[in-house]
């Protein structure tokens, strides 16, 4: 009942910020999110567990599963669950958005200056729909959450971004949107092939039917046609929002638009929200379609981190940077989730968590300097480690992060990843595409170090008419919270690891998969 | 029959005599009270009126009237009405509908002259929508009809001073004369034919083979409906007669009145002329097909254009025809058919209350006297933010978002075209929908997004129209979590028609 009380809790306070007066409202859902967040880290703290929610029954924590409402028609009926529960894959991507969501609204009290108690209003209810999303595991209930995701980040955006707020927006809607659609579409044309396989839409229920060979044909498609075209549209409606390139061109748009605490959930959480549905759906339910196109999914991976890497060297403002980066840094999840080995798996749900510190980190310090600054462009400032000496350093501790130094969970989560692609069995010529993707590090390097260099160091000089000064405590204060647990995690991974290996590692095991595959399995 | 307790077989008209009986109270009140106007006093009766419809309506309607389980359809007056399943669900829809206008009403009419005149046109339209529900004959169906329509030109053109209401009422009324006109003749044909204008015997009847004339009959009344419901080509009314009328009326007759005729369109094409009989005269399957993807893809693609708001909900209204023809034009016989009219019946019910809600939202902005395009909302969310709230739900649950009943009414009506076989149908649902999220995100951009003109000035925050829309927004909410209820009812009252 934890989770239902959580979402009951975060939903509430929502609607209670949204009807206080505009100076508290700030305060009053900072406070408020502490209880979603002590609530998923107390059950961080019992949960206890092994493997993987959708493949064994009783592997799920905190579970309740409750009957909804009946669909029922002709030979089928399906009964649709209110069905919630978290295993060592949700949990840390649970506890990763309460932990964001609660820094991002300190982050912003200082850049939110007109209609708070609606934008904080909208941020809890995002969170609510965030917690959903990490916590259900039947197909309708969480594609409400995911929908519902969406609407409060398009009024976020739109209203408190940048000048150009209501393209970005209305692109981030329509992009976002259009994915939910394939991707429905790619699930209901499974759930249809199930037919009387299954009698629930859980999650669980559809994996281990699909793993058991139970499809049969639909809309006149051969099981394995039907298996092919229900995976590319999963993949393309969850490219969009890892995001994938070339299904990225909405990103950029948005973070520069978004302002700051709105970026850091955006990159932190929601995009997370794409590669957490992959290792759901295409990695789970799927296995066999991926493991046969293990080298095309690869190809795809290595060429998002070439070449977000590429298009983030070509970035003069700050935000675009790490926006772009990000794109590279998700391209390193996709590489360790086909790569279908112990530590390919777990490190990509690692990374998961750890680029959401280290993206949250970046948007922050970021957010930091312009709110001093009013600029973004690399070439308007240099020599700010003068004058915002904190802010200065957190922005080098993120980027350092971003280029994997080690003792930092990036450089954990990079790692893992590149032991795992590297003896991946599925891919077929592993340490071509691990050595493609490492080389996407040393670009990163590049580009970080150059901004940093002309923006940190040097000579004082920006031009702007606002006095430059030290960021109030409250703008620091969440970031050395990032630190501390970028740190932790990049000097003990174990914290999160462990748990996340239990949860994924029956997912590498081929016996696992029942299905007859006509002897192609490798 | 007797199964319904202690109370005699006439008592289940009850919703239908609740309206009936307070549109006379209504008449009464007005006399007594001839010279000022009592806006408390008819409100009150009409609200409780239609609370009364409503509450025998759901009572009836749970404790399984003239259902299955207890005894089948309830047949009055020597067959002519019928109550089951079917027409309950529907008075449901009608009465609920009446509740959440005549609330609004109650501020929006606040300067009218002809208050009673209205709320007693309006209670007797909806008596006769209601009927139109128990309609077992073809008399019995066009007396409801025309008693439905006739109060419903006189609303429309009620504002007497406005050009767009004139225009909009003297549009509506002549082509729904010439639609009733097209439909009594279709009636004619059918009763030369057969001999019989009772539904049962009509289609005893048409055992004997259906000739040419009785096709061009049953032809006939389909164009007659499709008037009714503002399905494309017969929908060039409803853009102006919309948008003319008051915004509550508005709200009324693109609810409620697309309900009553889609009732009575199902029960006759489903029950009085089987697909599996007529199937070589008159393909209305194929019909119905054609009618509602032209109809959501013309509508949604006319709505993109608008510029004014409420005329951008009127083509919305009629691509929300199309979406619902959807349970007639999958009764292919691949799926069952209970099944795919139930998912039409549960879609009117979800856009009673998310429609209404969106029309009422615009009788609050006529009400406030702010302009009808969608610049002129510019910024409102800034002086109202629950109402443009409540705006955004209903927009948001018309486009098939999951944050409304409308969500799995359109997944119902998806799963209703695939399991029927009928590919081109679940496409067009798809991509119309996308379309559509188009148009309404436009609306909602300009409520939250854009900045307010510096004359936007809301000084009021009327107690009836915002109870009205704070209700019609609660329901669509629970109508996500509730849709199980919802669709029980409509696929067991669905039985009971579809053979």
């Amino acid at each position: 009942m934890i989770i239902e009380a959580l979402l009951a809790f975060t939903l509430a306070s929502s609607m209670l910020v949204f009807g206080v007066p505009d100076r508290y409202a700030g305060k009053l859902a900072t406070g408020l999110s502490a209880v979603p967040l002590l609530g998923s880290l107390w059950m961080w703290s019992e949960f206890s567990s092994d493997g993987n929610a959708l493949l064994a029954d009783d592997t799920v924590a905190f579970g309740n599963t409750v009957d909804w409402f009946r669909f029922t028609f002709d030979t089928y009926e399906w009964t649709l669950q209110w069905n919630v529960g978290v295993d060592g894959v949700s949990l840390p991507l649970l506890v990763l958005a309460t932990v964001l969501t609660t820094l991002a609204l300190v982050s912003s009290w200082t850049p939110i200056d007109g209609r708070q108690s609606q934008f904080y209003g909208l941020m809890l209810l995002m969170e609510t729909a965030l917690i959903g999303v990490f916590t259900t595991l039947d197909f309708l209930l969480w594609f409400v959450f995911w929908e519902a995701v969406l609407i409060p980040m398009y009024f976020l955006i739109a209203i408190w971004g940048g000048p150009r707020r209501k393209y970005a927006a209305i692109k981030f809607l329509l992009y976002t949107n259009l994915a939910s659609l394939v991707m429905f579409v790619g699930m209901f044309a499974l759930i249809f092939g199930l037919g009387d396989a299954i009698s629930t839409l859980g999650f669980a229920e559809i994996a281990q039917a699909l793993r058991g060979g139970e499809l049969s044909g639909f809309a006149g498609m051969e099981p394995d046609t039907l298996r092919l075209f229900a995976f590319v549209l999963l993949f393309l409606g969850f490219a969009v929002k890892v995001p994938v390139v070339p299904f990225h061109t909405w990103l950029p748009d948005a973070h520069v638009q978004a302002p700051t605490p709105v970026s850091v959930m955006l990159a932190g959480v929601l995009l997370k929200m794409g590669t957490y549905a992959l290792l759901r759906f295409n990695f789970t339910m799927l296995p066999d379609v991926a493991r046969a196109n293990a080298e095309l999914i690869a190809a795809i991976g290595v060429f998002s981190v070439i070449y977000g890497a590429l298009l983030a060297l070509a970035q003069r403002d700050l935000k675009r940077i790490v926006a772009y980066s990000s794109i590279s840094s998700m391209g390193y999840v996709i590489l360790g989730l086909v790569a279908f080995s112990p530590h390919g798996m777990g490190g990509a749900t690692f990374q998961m968590v750890s680029h959401g510190l280290i993206s949250g980190l970046m948007f922050m310090a970021v957010g930091v300097i312009y709110n001093a600054t009013h600029t973004r462009m690399v070439g308007d400032m240099s020599g700010l480690a003068d004058r915002m000496p904190y802010a200065v350093g957190i922005l080098l501790v993120g980027a350092f992060g971003y280029m994997g130094l080690p003792l930092m969970s990036g450089f954990a989560a990079e790692v893992l990843i590149f032991i795992g692609a590297f003896e991946s069995t599925v891919i077929g010529g592993a340490p071509l595409f691990t050595a493609a993707a490492m080389f996407g590090i040393v670009i990163v390097a590049g580009y970080l170090l150059w901004a940093m260099q002309r923006t940190l160091f040097g000579e004082f000089a920006v031009e702007t008419d606002y006095e430059i000064g030290r960021a109030p405590l409250h703008d620091i204060a969440p970031m050395f919270v990032l630190i501390a647990l970028i740190i932790a995690l990049g000097v003990q991974p174990d914290i999160i690891y462990e748990t996340i290996q239990n949860a994924v590692n029956p997912l590498n095991d081929p016996l696992a998969l029942v299905v007859d595959l006509g002897g192609e399995l490798r | 029959m007797t199964d319904f307790g202690t109370l005699p077989d006439w008592a289940a008209l009850g919703p239908a005599l609740a309206l009936g009986f307070t549109a006379l109270a209504l008449f009464v009140a007005d006399m007594v009270y001839p010279k000022r106007p009592q806006r408390e006093l008819f409100a009150g009766i009409s609200v409780t009126g239609g609370l009364a419809g409503l509450a025998l309506s759901v009572w009836y309607l749970v404790a399984g009237t003239g259902q299955a389980e207890s005894g089948g359809a309830i047949q009055l007056f020597e067959g002519t009405l019928v109550v089951d399943g079917m027409s309950l669900f529907f008075a449901t829809i009608v009465t609920s509908v009446v509740v959440l206008v005549t609330l609004a009403s109650y501020d929006y009419l606040v300067d009218h002259p002809h208050q009673a005149e209205i709320y007693s046109l309006t209670l007797l339209a909806a008596t006769g929508m209601v009927m139109v529900g128990m309609s077992n004959s073809f008399v019995t169906a066009f007396i409801a009809i025309e008693l439905s329509s006739l109060p419903s030109y006189a609303l429309v053109a009620s504002l007497k001073e406005n050009r767009g209401s004139i225009e909009g009422g003297l549009k509506y009324f002549l082509i729904g004369a010439l639609s009733s006109a097209i439909l009594a003749y279709g009636i004619s044909l059918v009763y030369v034919s057969t001999g019989s204008l009772q539904f049962g015997a009509v289609t005893e009847a048409l055992s004997g083979g259906v000739g040419g004339i009785l096709g061009l009959g049953i032809v006939m009344i389909l164009a007659g409906f499709g008037f009714k419901i503002a399905a494309v080509p017969f929908h060039f009314w409803a853009p102006e007669a919309y948008e003319g009328a008051p915004g509550p009326v508005s709200a009324f007759i693109s609810s409620a009145s697309k309900a009553a005729g889609f009732v009575i369109l199902f029960r006759v094409f489903v029950d009085v002329f089987p697909y599996e009989v007529v199937e070589g005269t008159v393909d209305w399957v194929m019909a119905f097909q054609a009618i509602a993807i032209v109809t959501m893809t013309v509508a949604n693609f006319a709505a993109l254009r608008q510029e004014k708001v409420k005329r951008m909900l009127a083509y919305s209204s009629v691509g929300h025809a199309g979406y619902v023809l959807i349970a007639v034009a999958a009764l292919t016989g691949e799926a069952s058919g209970a099944f795919v009219l139930g998912s039409g019946m549960v879609h009117l019910m979800v856009y009673a209350f998310m429609n209404t809600g969106a029309f009422l939202f615009i009788a609050l902005a006529e009400h406030w006297g702010i302009g009808r395009r969608i610049e002129d909302f510019n910024g409102l969310a800034t002086q109202a933010p629950f109402a443009c709230g409540a705006m955004t739900l209903f927009l948001l649950s018309l486009a098939g978002l999951p944050i409304g009943g409308g969500f799995f009414s359109k997944l119902y009506l998806l799963i209703a075209s695939v399991r029927a076989d009928v590919a081109l149908l679940a496409v067009a649902l798809v991509l119309n929908s996308v379309v559509s999220l188009f148009y309404y995100t436009r609306v909602i951009k300009a409520m939250w997004v854009e900045d307010p003109s510096d004359d936007l000035e809301i000084e009021s925050q009327p107690v009836g129209l915002y109870t009205a829309l704070a209700l019609a927004a609660l329901v669509t909410v629970l109508l996500l979590p509730g849709f199980g209820i919802a669709v029980e009812f409509a696929n067991t009252a669905a039985k009971l028609v579809v053979p």
